[in-house]
C-alpha cells in the first residue's frame, strides 16, 4: 500500500525516547495523536483510557506500551461503531438510489467515476445524474467519467435546477431498470444556509419519487482535512441525514485520523477509501486497516 | 462552533490570575496550556504551536510579568503582538516582472482551487488595472479541467490558451508563453494539475515548467481547511519550488484557518490572497491581524485586554 507511515513512524520515535512511562510520555502521546488530526478532545480520551491501561496492566516498558495503544485504538473505533452496517444499503427492489454529498473539491465526482465503474464490472445497470450544475466544468466532469466507465449520464444545460436533473434521472432509472442511480451534487460549505437547503430539496425530490430512497448519503471527506470535517459531518448530518462516509486523498501523507473523531460523536462509518485519481483507487473500508495503517511504522518494528 | 476560542479560555485562565498580586509559575502554566489548546483546535500545527507557545512564554517572563502590575493584560499583547508577526505584519501586493508579462503559476493539491483562484486573480487585476491576462491550461490530467478553465475565462471575458490533453504540459506552456508574447499580454496565468508534494514525477514537471517559464509568482494554493498535514504540504511545494506566495481558499466557511500560521511558520512565504467564495469576484487581499484574530477565535483584542 502506498500510503501512510509517519504517524507509526513518529510515534515509534517517540517511545523509543522514553525509557519509562511518566507524564512526559503522555504529553508527548497526545501530541503525537494531534499530529494525525484525531482531533484534541479524542487524543485526549485515548491517552485518558491508556493511562487507565497502563496503570491497570503495570506497564512499565515502551516496547509494551505499543501493543496497549493498538489495542486500545482499535477497540475505541469498534466501540463507537457496534453492529453497524459498513457495506452499502442496496434497494429490495427498484433503482440504488446514491446521493454524493460535500464540500467544494473533496473529490465527490471522481469517486461516483470510481465507484459507477466497480458497480458496472460486477454486471449492473448504472446512471449517473449530473446534478451539479454550478461549477464551472462540472457536468463535463462527469460526462467523461461516464465515458470512460460506459454508463450512462443524465445531464442538463448548466444552471439549471439540479433538483430537476435529479428528477429527470429517478424518472429514466424507474423507466429503464437502472439498478443503481448516482446523484453528483455541487460542493458547498456546510455554513452556507441556502445551499444546505438545496440539498435538502433534491433528497425530498428522491424520496418522493423513490419511497425508501436515497438508500444511501455518502459524504465525501478530504483526509488533509482538520477538524473542520467534524463540523462538516454534523450539519451534512443534519441535512441530508449523512449515512456514511467516503474518506478521500489517502494515498497523500494526510492519517485522516479526523474520522476518529467523527466516529466517536456522530457514529458515522467510513465505506470506502480514495487512493488517488485513477479509477481503480477506491477500497472498501475495512477498520482494521486503517487502525494498522496509522500505526504501520510501529508494528512493523517488532 | 464546537470549540471555545481563545478569548473564553484566556477569559476563564485569566480569572484566576486576577486580584492576585502576584502571578505563579503555576498561573503562567495554565495560561499557556489554554493558548497551546486553542491553536491546536484552530488546527496549527503542533510544532508550530509548541514554538509559538515557548516564544510567548520565554518573553512573558522575560518581561518580568510575574511581577508586573497586570500580568492577564501583557500576556495577552504578547500572545496578539506574537501572532501578528508570525503572519506578516503588512499584506505583501503581487510581485510584477518589470516588463510584461507577469507570469504567475499556480500549484498544489488536488481540489485546493488552483483553476478558480487563477480566474479570480485574472478578473481582479482586469478590473483593477485594466489588464488583459491570458491563461494556459497546462492541467492534461484532470477530467475535463481544461472545459473548466475555458469556462471560467469565458465567465470574466480572459483568453485560455490549450492544446488539448495530449500534448506535455511543459510543451504547452511553451507554447502559450509564445503566444502571450505576439499578444502582448500583460499577465499569464499557468493553471497545473493538482498534485501529492511526495509524487516525484509530478513534482518535476512542475520544477520542469517552472525552468522554462521563469514565473513571477509561484503562487501555492492551499485549503484553508486543511489540518495538520498543512506544513508536510508546504514544505514539499516550497522545496522543490521555492514557491513566491501562498493563497489560502475556502475561508468562507466556518473553519479557523490555522493552517494559515503553519505556513508561514514553516516556508517564512507571505500569504497575499484569501478566496472567501466560488465567484469570480471572491477574492481579498490577505489581512494579517484578521487572519490572526480569526485563528485564535478572538473577536477583538483589545476588549479583551480592557475586560481583565
Ligand atoms: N490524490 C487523490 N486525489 C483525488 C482523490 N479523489 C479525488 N481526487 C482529486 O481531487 C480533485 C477534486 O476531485 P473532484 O472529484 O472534482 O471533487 P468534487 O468534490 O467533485 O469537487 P467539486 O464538485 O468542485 O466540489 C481532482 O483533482 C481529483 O482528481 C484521491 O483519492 N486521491
Ligand atoms: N466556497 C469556496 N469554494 C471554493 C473557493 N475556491 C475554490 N472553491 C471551490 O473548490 C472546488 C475546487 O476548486 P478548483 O479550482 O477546481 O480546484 P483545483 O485546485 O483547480 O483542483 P484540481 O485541478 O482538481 O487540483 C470547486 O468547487 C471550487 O468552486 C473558495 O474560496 N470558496
Ligand atoms: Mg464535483
Ligand atoms: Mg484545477
Amino acid at each position: 500500500e502506498k500510503s501512510r507511515h509517519t504517524f507509526g513512524e513518529r510515534l515509534n520515535h517517540l517511545l523509543a525516547n522514553f525509557r519509562s512511562v511518566d507524564e512526559d510520555f503522555f504529553d508527548e502521546l497526545e501530541e503525537t495523536l494531534i499530529g494525525a488530526d484525531v482531533g484534541y478532545d479524542m487524543a485526549m480520551q485515548i491517552s485518558d483510557q491508556l493511562r487507565e491501561e497502563v496503570k491497570l496492566q503495570n506497564v512499565k516498558k515502551s516496547k509494551d506500551v505499543k501493543n496497549v495503544v493498538v489495542q486500545k485504538l482499535i477497540e475505541l473505533y469498534d466501540a463507537a461503531g457496534a453492529d453497524e452496517h459498513t457495506g452499502l444499503k442496496m434497494a429490495e427492489q427498484g433503482p440504488t438510489v446514491i446521493l454524493f454529498v460535500g464540500v467544494n473539491g473533496v473529490g465527490k465526482t471522481t469517486t461516483i467515476g470510481k465507484m459507477a465503474n466497480r458497480f458496472k464490472q460486477e454486471g449492473q445497470k448504472v446512471l449517473l445524474a449530473a446534478a451539479d450544475t454550478f461549477r464551472a466544468g462540472a457536468i463535463q466532469q462527469l460526462n467523461v467519467w461516464a465515458e470512460r466507465d460506459g454508463v450512462d449520464i443524465v445531464k442538463k444545460p448548466e444552471q439549471s435546477d439540479p433538483s430537476a436533473v435529479v428528477f429527470d434521472a429517478l424518472k429514466k432509472a424507474k423507466a429503464e431498470n437502472y439498478d443503481i442511480l448516482f446523484v453528483d451534487t455541487a460542493g458547498r460549505l456546510q455554513n452556507k444556509a441556502n445551499l444546505m437547503n438545496e440539498l435538502a430539496k433534491m433528497k425530498r425530490v428522491i424520496t418522493r419519487e423513490v419511497p425508501d430512497a436515497p438508500h444511501e448519503v455518502l459524504l465525501v471527506l478530504d483526509a488533509t482535512t482538520g477538524q473542520n470535517a467534524l463540523n462538516q459531518a454534523k450539519l451534512f448530518k443534519d441535512t441530508t441525514d449523512v449515512s456514511g462516509i467516503v474518506l478521500t486523498k489517502l494515498d497523500g501523507t494526510a492519517r485522516g485520523g479526523i474520522v476518529l473523531a467523527i466516529r466517536n460523536e456522530l457514529h458515522l462509518p467510513v465505506k470506502y477509501v480514495g487512493l488517488g485519481e485513477q479509477v481503480d483507487d477506491l477500497r472498501p473500508f475495512v477498520p482494521s486497516e486503517f487502525i494498522y495503517g496509522l500505526f504501520k511504522g510501529l508494528i512493523d518494528v517488532d | 462552533m464546537a470549540f471555545e476560542g481563545l478569548t473564553e479560555r484566556l477569559q476563564n485562565a485569566m480569572k484566576k490570575l486576577r486580584g492576585k498580586g502576584k502571578v505563579s509559575e503555576a498561573d503562567l502554566r495554565d495560561t499557556m496550556r489554554e493558548i497551546r489548546l486553542a491553536l491546536l483546535e484552530a488546527d496549527v500545527n503542533f510544532t508550530v504551536v509548541k514554538d509559538f507557545v515557548k516564544t510567548v512564554r520565554d518573553r512573558a517572563v522575560g518581561a518580568k510579568v510575574l511581577e508586573g502590575l497586570n500580568p492577564a493584560q501583557q500576556i495577552v499583547k504578547i500572545v496578539d503582538e506574537e501572532l501578528t508577526k508570525m503572519m506578516g505584519e503588512t499584506a505583501t501586493p503581487l510581485n510584477k516582472s518589470p516588463k510584461i508579462p507577469t507570469i504567475i503559476m499556480m500549484v498544489g493539491l488536488q481540489g485546493a482551487g488552483k483553476t478558480t483562484t487563477a480566474g479570480k486573480l485574472a478578473n481582479h487585476l482586469k478590473t483593477e488595472e485594466n489588464a488583459r491576462p491570458l491563461m494556459i491550461a497546462a492541467d492534461v490530467y484532470r477530467p475535463a479541467a481544461i472545459d473548466q478553465l475555458v469556462t471560467v475565462g469565458q465567465q470574466i471575458d480572459v483568453p485560455v490558451f490549450e492544446m488539448g490533453t495530449d500534448t506535455d504540459p511543459v510543451e504547452i506552456v511553451r507554447q502559450g508563453l509564445a503566444q502571450a508574447q505576439a499578444n502582448h499580454n500583460d499577465y499569464v496565468f499557468i493553471d497545473t494539475a493538482g498534485r501529492l508534494q511526495i509524487d516525484e514525477q509530478l513534482m518535476d514537471e512542475l520544477a520542469r515548467i517552472k525552468a522554462l517559464a521563469n514565473p513571477t509568482e509561484i503562487m501555492l494554493v492551499v485549503d484553508a481547511m486543511t489540518g495538520q498535514n498543512a506544513v508536510a504540504t508546504a514544505e514539499g511545494f516550497n522545496d522543490k519550488l521555492d514557491v513566491t506566495g501562498v493563497i489560502l481558499t475556502k475561508l468562507d466557511g466556518d473553519t479557523r484557518g490555522g493552517a494559515a500560521l503553519s505556513i508561514r511558520a514553516v516556508t517564512g512565504k507571505p500569504i497575499k490572497f484569501v478566496g472567501e467564495g466560488e465567484k469570480m469576484s471572491d477574492l481579498d487581499v490577505f489581512h494579517p491581524d484578521r487572519m490572526a484574530s480569526r485563528i485564535l477565535g478572538m473577536g477583538d483584542m483589545l476588549s479583551l485586554i480592557e475586560k481583565t
